[in-house]
């Protein structure tokens, strides 16, 4: 394990977790990102990072028992893809994945407005699930084929977890859409809250230019995913939203957060900023 | 404690991302003392009969490099399996063990062993039925599973009540003759 020859202020141990080096042994050796390549795999680890907190706060409160495991397992396959992501990010400038994740502030962070949407009732987490998980298989599978073999490694791994997570999604919302008068009345109504935060998933920028071969071009996935979403809200007797976008502030991954953001990482950050190099 | 080797899946013998012995005597040796590391959350099978030991080497000054590779990107047991590898090499005359892990290619239950998947059925989990789509489910809305034999009383008459379990890598099943619930280590 090569973690203790990092220079970190979070990390004092000598941990076991994986690093860049692992990640690419085998490919690489050596590999680290260029810094674009780490600015695109921060926009995609902050994305699970923060659905992963987002998720585990069901645990103990979903409706069922089955769902509070199903959330975590979930919330726990996408933090692996979120230290994965951070990991390589960090490669760049001798970061570690928690630095990136708890000594960043709110404007640092390339989350989308999506994930940091709160859990509202069950029905808003599965509409956000619905659409993320969508969005993340399209993504993984594109990536797996990328030039860059630890994004690709990363993302041959994270498709067959999220290809689960699309599942769990769409069978709840037939389940809910198709439901009682109730159920069907609040995953409309769901579906409609989430829906001004696809078009920020979708839009391509000058970095997806630059990493042509390596980054997914995010327009390119659109097609199928409206065609798929549509189908699994038709068969769930809902409406596909006509509402429009909340393209505010110009810029999309630019660091502008949703009036969300700060209080997720108030909670995700408070104890490592409390105690740095705190172990356990 | 007797040898292992990573017997394949008989329809698999060609599948070249199967993990086996090393021919080198020296790697063999570390590879063997391996089989008494266990999966923490499923202690019956070895990390080879899950195929998480993906292989053995060593190195020119002697030290022995072990890589395993992750059933689930966020599976927690990877560090207490690192540490495990680590204690039993060291007492066994290699404290300088190296432990490296791999994504790619990525893990699939298609690299269980038939030793592992009897193992797991009289442990009372059912084994993975089938073999893994490549590339995660089909095109349909709901993926399609299939049918699960209860390990306690073996009927086929079972139902998928969770995706998710107790660890990533299982899902909760129920059987509809016998009513006992039971694991599943689901497909993947």
């Amino acid at each position: 394990m090569s973690f203790a020859t990092i220079d970190s202020a979070t990390k004092q141990s000598a941990g076991t977790a994986i690093t860049a080096e692992e990640i690419a042994e085998g490919l690489h050796e050596g590999h680290t990102a260029s810094p674009d390549v780490a600015r695109y795999a921060l926009t995609l680890g902050d994305d699970a990072l923060i659905l992963a907190q987002r998720l585990g706060w069901w645990i103990s409160r979903a409706p069922e028992m089955e769902e509070d495991i199903a959330l975590g397992n979930i919330a726990l396959d996408l933090l692996g893809h979120a230290r994965f992501l951070l990991t390589y990010a960090g490669s760049a400038d001798g970061r570690t994945e928690d630095d990136l994740a708890y000594f960043r502030t709110e404007e640092e962070f390339r989350s989308c407005r999506l994930v940091e949407q709160p859990n509202g009732d069950f029905a808003h987490t599965i509409a956000r699930q619905l659409l993320f998980s969508q969005y993340a298989y399209l993504l993984y599978r594109e990536l797996a084929g990328s030039a860059d073999s630890v994004l690709g490694a990363i993302a041959d791994k994270a498709l067959k977890e999220v290809a689960y997570h699309r599942d769990h999604a769409t069978q709840w919302t037939l389940r809910l859409g198709d439901g009682t008068e109730e159920s069907h009345r609040r995953m409309q109504e769901a579906i409609e809250h989430v829906w001004p935060y696809l078009e920020e998933l979708f839009t391509d920028e000058d970095l997806h230019d630059r990493l042509e071969g390596i980054a997914v071009r995010p327009s390119s996935l659109r097609a199928e995913f409206d065609a798929h979403v549509a189908d699994v809200l038709a068969a769930a007797t809902l409406e596909v939203p006509q509402v429009p976008q909340a393209m505010a502030y110009g810029g999309v991954r630019s660091g502008a957060a949703s009036e969300h953001r700060g209080f997720i990482l108030a909670e995700m950050q408070s104890l490592a900023v409390r105690h740095p190099g705190a172990t356990w | 404690m007797a040898p292992l080797n990573a017997q394949a899946h008989p329809s698999d013998a060609a599948d070249p991302d199967i993990a086996t012995r090393p021919v080198d005597p020296a790697a063999g040796a570390v590879w063997d003392l391996l089989s008494a590391v266990h999966d923490p959350e499923i202690p019956v099978l070895t990390i080879a009969d899950i195929g998480i030991l993906r292989r053995v080497e060593v190195a020119a000054d002697g030290h022995p490099v072990v890589t395993i590779t992750p059933t689930y990107s966020g599976c927690p047991a990877m560090d207490t399996i690192s540490q495990d590898i680590h204690t039993h090499l060291a007492a066994h005359g290699h404290p300088d063990a190296e432990v490296r892990t791999v994504l790619l290619p990525a893990w699939t239950t298609d690299w269980m062993t038939e030793d592992g998947r009897t193992k797991l059925e009289a442990y009372g989990i059912a084994p993975p039925t089938g073999r893994s789509a490549v590339h995660g489910s089909g095109s349909g809305p709901i993926s399609l599973t299939l049918s699960v034999r209860c390990p306690n009383c073996g009927s086929t008459d079972t139902r998928e009540m969770s995706h998710f379990g107790s660890t990533s890598c299982k899902a909760l099943w129920v059987c509809q003759a016998c009513a006992e619930p039971f694991d599943h280590f689901k497909v993947h």
